[in-house]
């Protein structure tokens, strides 16, 4: 059993050349998050009702027979409510109903002229879940959602600030930037519905890519440190082969749970599964090839870093 | 540091004794909980509405309108008594807060501001500051409104009642456990869980169950009246029917608010009726105005619909009588709970619902317990496929304890566990190997190097700590951040990451730590077996 286990296989050197790649990923991360970016208003995102307010109601067959989704479209349609969307889900006697209220109507007469025509359309219909969300309250939720996603940003760049050196801190927030952009991106191309759930999985995208980041960072400064001589991009490829196993590893663990849930977790967890892991994929690639470039453009003060190597040491030296 | 140290193994022993312990809880039935002796925890995982079904509706308190109603009111009083005190006025303005009174004769200012003073001293006091005051304004008007004090208390004071009066009418449906907390300045959150009547739980939230008495214009022509010319000291309201209008005087004789008790009751041919008792002051005022307005009808008025319009035939000075009207049983008694629970000082607006029957709650944890264990099994698959038994296994040791431990913190915090938060929590098994693998790593690292097994292990922990920590603490950060902004399941899932990274990095690290020290004390390697082998 000379192959087990696996991590033997796993070549303990590598000698990648990332950083001689870096001005093709540069030009390939530039035309993606442009791409993301234009698509975020065209066709832009699919807003659930969190942020759009609205209602979405569940609804299966009392009697378990087929469901008539045609039937349902209609008759909710005939009421006047714009927006309506109808939707199968698992089972041919269930569907998923969306609509809109009307500004100034009382939001549960609205749920029951919509559940009384459905039940007239195609009979007795039991409702599993109703959600109803006021435009004033979604427009607060929309506001605090992207209040969040940018005071993280703001506060891992203040972080990698602290602990590295500004110019690592550029790198962070790139590569950070870079994959909540790509993540919006894929909620665009796959039409997922964008809600709290989907802003509580791109923050957990920023906190791995950090991360991720984090851990690259780390190795790069203690080789700026252990080699002086070294010219910048060896170092930068250096720390990137000494971390590519773990980085590897790690990864390949997430996206595997994170698919797991994709198939297992049910429609509720599917978007915010896809989501999440496109976006550690993406996170994954950053810290390779948006992060650590960026270090390179702007060029490390070797000499300053020994310093502050220095007073870090006395800092952790000092914490119990 | 891979020497084991006996503290580090005392620390584990405490941290599974307690997980275990706190954890239990978990494996029994609610009833078995139930019987634990105190002592005990028997605290269960907290599962959100998502998870277990339930309603949660998010209400505001809509003060503009009840202040637009008390200035109404207002409005009233300042009528009447200056009509007691035979004083003409030309307009009476709203303005912010209270009315504007132009006089049409100035000699009567003196006499008129007399009269609104007693008013304002006669009328409800806020810990022995009157509530209302007269000011004058120049020499033919008087400004009569509520103090600044009293409007700024108004609409703090309506939603602590308003919450009350919802905790009254929720329990009186008789819904297990039900949360009813404030949110920022106008706003109540309710959640029911389990298998209450999302509808029902609407229907009495929903009624302001505002009672009053008032008495019907018979001196004006409701026809006129709904072609548009409402009297000023009128209005036109419609009967429950909806079609039905009536012109009704403004002037309130008795209100809810002087009600002791309601209770079902029969009429005299024996259709449900609605029994009420009014306090003392409610007694006299309905005694007088029922003496001065015999053989004229008044009306009761329900949230702004009049039931009934009976014609008063004799006064009734004992206080109660009952209240007649088109109600069915069903209808009379839910009524009759939301006269007792008390009227809210303002309508509520739900502004957010969500409902999830307990079925679907059921279907969600299926799902997630599913994939959780899926998720798990891969990672126990691939950590041992890649690190071999003994390294892998330890990872995975390291794992349990990590699930047990989450488990625990959850349980004892009593922290929400929605959908999100049971992805959160696979994600966090799937971040807390890779403490491990930064571990192992780095060992590999060390081993190539030359080093010994014990050094390279030694140094693997020494060196990969600081990252870990380094790597922890921004996801910390941006769990801190969705619980700050976050809302309802976002929270839930916060709380988890959070909970995740303190117990992976502590279960991961120490677990590797003894048990690896235990390997290096028993088998005395020559080599890591992790490591490159030699070629």
């Amino acid at each position: 059993m000379s192959w087990w286990p696996l991590i033997k296989l796993l070549p303990q050197k590598t000698n990648f050349h990332f950083v001689k790649y870096a001005r093709y990923a540069a030009v390939l991360s530039i035309v993606l998050c442009t791409a993301s970016i234009v698509a975020c208003f065209y066709p832009g995102l699919n807003m659930g009702i969190d942020f759009r307010g609205g209602a979405v109601m569940e609804m299966t067959k009392t009697d378990n027979s087929t469901l008539d989704i045609g039937a349902v479209r209609e008759a909710v349609g005939d009421l006047g409510l714009g927006d309506v969307g109808v939707q199968g889900i698992d089972s041919a006697s269930s569907a998923i109903v969306r609509f809109q209220v009307p500004e100034g109507e009382a939001q549960n007469a609205v749920v029951t002229r919509v559940q009384t025509a459905i039940n007239q359309a195609v009979g007795q219909v039991r409702y599993s879940g109703v959600s109803v969300v006021g435009s004033k309250v979604s427009g607060e939720l929309f506001t605090s959602g992207l209040m969040a996603l940018g005071i993280a940003i703001a506060l891992m760049f203040a972080y990698i600030w602290f602990r590295f050196e500004p110019q690592f801190g550029f790198g962070a927030v790139a590569g950070l930037l870079h994959d909540v952009i790509l993540t919006f991106g894929l909620i665009v191309l796959f039409k997922l519905e964008f809600s709290l759930n989907m802003v509580a999985a791109i923050l957990t995208v920023i906190g791995y890519s950090m991360n991720d980041t984090v851990v690259v960072f780390d190795r790069l400064r203690e080789n700026l440190r252990k080699y002086k001589t070294m010219p910048l991009h060896d170092v930068i490829d250096l720390s990137l082969n000494e971390t590519l196993s773990r980085t590897i590893i790690t990864g390949v663990t997430a996206v595997m749970v994170l698919a797991a849930l994709a198939l297992f977790g049910g429609e509720a967890l599917f978007g915010f599964s896809i989501a999440l892991m496109f976006g550690i994929i993406i996170g994954t690639y950053s810290s390779i090839y948006v992060g650590a470039p960026i270090i390179l453009l702007w060029g490390v003060k070797r000499g300053e870093l020994v310093e502050d190597a220095k007073a870090i040491k006395l800092g952790m030296a000092s914490r119990p | 540091m891979i020497q084991l140290s006996r503290w580090k193994v005392i620390l584990l022993s405490i941290a599974l004794f307690f997980g275990l312990l706190l954890a239990f809880p978990n494996a029994l039935s609610p009833a078995q909980r139930a019987a634990l002796p105190g002592w005990l925890p028997s605290n269960a995982l907290n599962l959100g509405l998502d998870l277990q079904g339930g309603s949660y509706l998010l209400l505001e308190v809509d003060t503009a309108a009840m202040r637009t109603k008390r200035v109404d009111n207002l409005a009233e009083d300042v009528r009447v008594s200056l009509g007691e005190a035979r004083i003409n006025i030309n307009a009476l303005q709203r303005e912010e807060g209270g009315v504007v009174a132009t006089l049409a004769d100035p000699a009567q200012a003196n006499a008129a501001f007399q009269a609104l003073r007693q008013l304002a001293s006669a009328g409800a006091t806020q810990g022995g500051v009157q509530e209302r005051a007269a000011t004058r304004l120049g020499d033919n008007r008087i400004r009569y409104a509520f103090t600044q004090a009293a409007l700024d208390g108004m609409g703090a004071t309506a939603v602590d009642q308003s919450i009350e009066v919802v905790r009254r009418r929720i329990d009186s449906l008789g819904t297990r456990e039900p949360s009813i907390t404030r949110q920022g300045a106008e706003r109540i959150v309710v959640q029911a869980p389990g298998e209450s009547d999302p509808a029902a739980l609407e229907r009495v939230i929903g009624q302001t169950a505002q009672l009053t008495f008032q008495m019907v214009d018979s001196e004006n022509s409701v026809q006129e009246a709904a072609a548009g010319r409402v009297p000023p000291d009128s209005e036109l309201l419609m009967g429950e029917d909806g079609v039905t209008p009536y012109l009704v005087k403004r002037r309130v004789l008795v209100s809810g608010e002087n009600l002791t008790r309601a209770s079902v009751d029969a009429d005299q041919s024996g259709r449900p009726a609605i029994g009420f008792r009014f306090d003392g002051v409610g007694a006299r005022r309905f005694g007088e105005a029922t003496a001065a307005n015999i053989g004229k009808p008044f009306a009761i008025i329900l949230d702004g619909k009049v039931i009934s319009a009976p014609t008063i035939n004799s006064a009734i000075t004992g206080g109660s009588g009952i209240i007649e009207g088109q109600f069915s049983i069903a209808e009379a008694s839910e009524l009759v709970n939301l006269l007792n629970g008390g009227a809210l000082p303002a309508p509520l607006r739900v502004e957010e619902r969500r409902i999830v029957t307990a079925e679907l709650g059921a279907d969600a944890v299926a799902a997630g317990a599913l994939s959780t264990a899926i998720g798990f099994a891969i990672i126990v698959v691939f950590m041992i496929l890649a690190y071999g038994f003994l390294f892998g296994g330890i990872s995975v040791v390291g794992l349990v304890l990590n699930g047990l431990l989450i488990v625990a913190a959850m349980s004892l915090t009593q922290a929400t566990l929605t959908l999100p938060g049971i992805a959160g929590l696979v994600l966090t098994f799937a971040v807390a190997v890779d403490a491990n693998v930064l571990i192992y790593e780095r060992m590999r690292d060390e081993a190539r190097a030359g080093r010994s097994v014990i050094a390279s292990m030694d140094a693997g922990f020494n060196k990969a700590m600081g990252t870990i920590i380094d790597a922890n603490l921004t996801t910390l950060v941006a769990a801190g951040i969705m619980f700050i902004f976050g809302a309802g399941p976002v929270r839930g899932f916060a709380w988890t990451l959070t909970i995740g990274v303190f117990t992976s990095v502590f279960s991961s690290v120490l677990v590797a730590q003894v048990l690896l020290a235990y390997w290096l004390k028993i088998a005395k390697p020559k080599k890591l077996p992790i490591a490159e082998s030699a070629r």
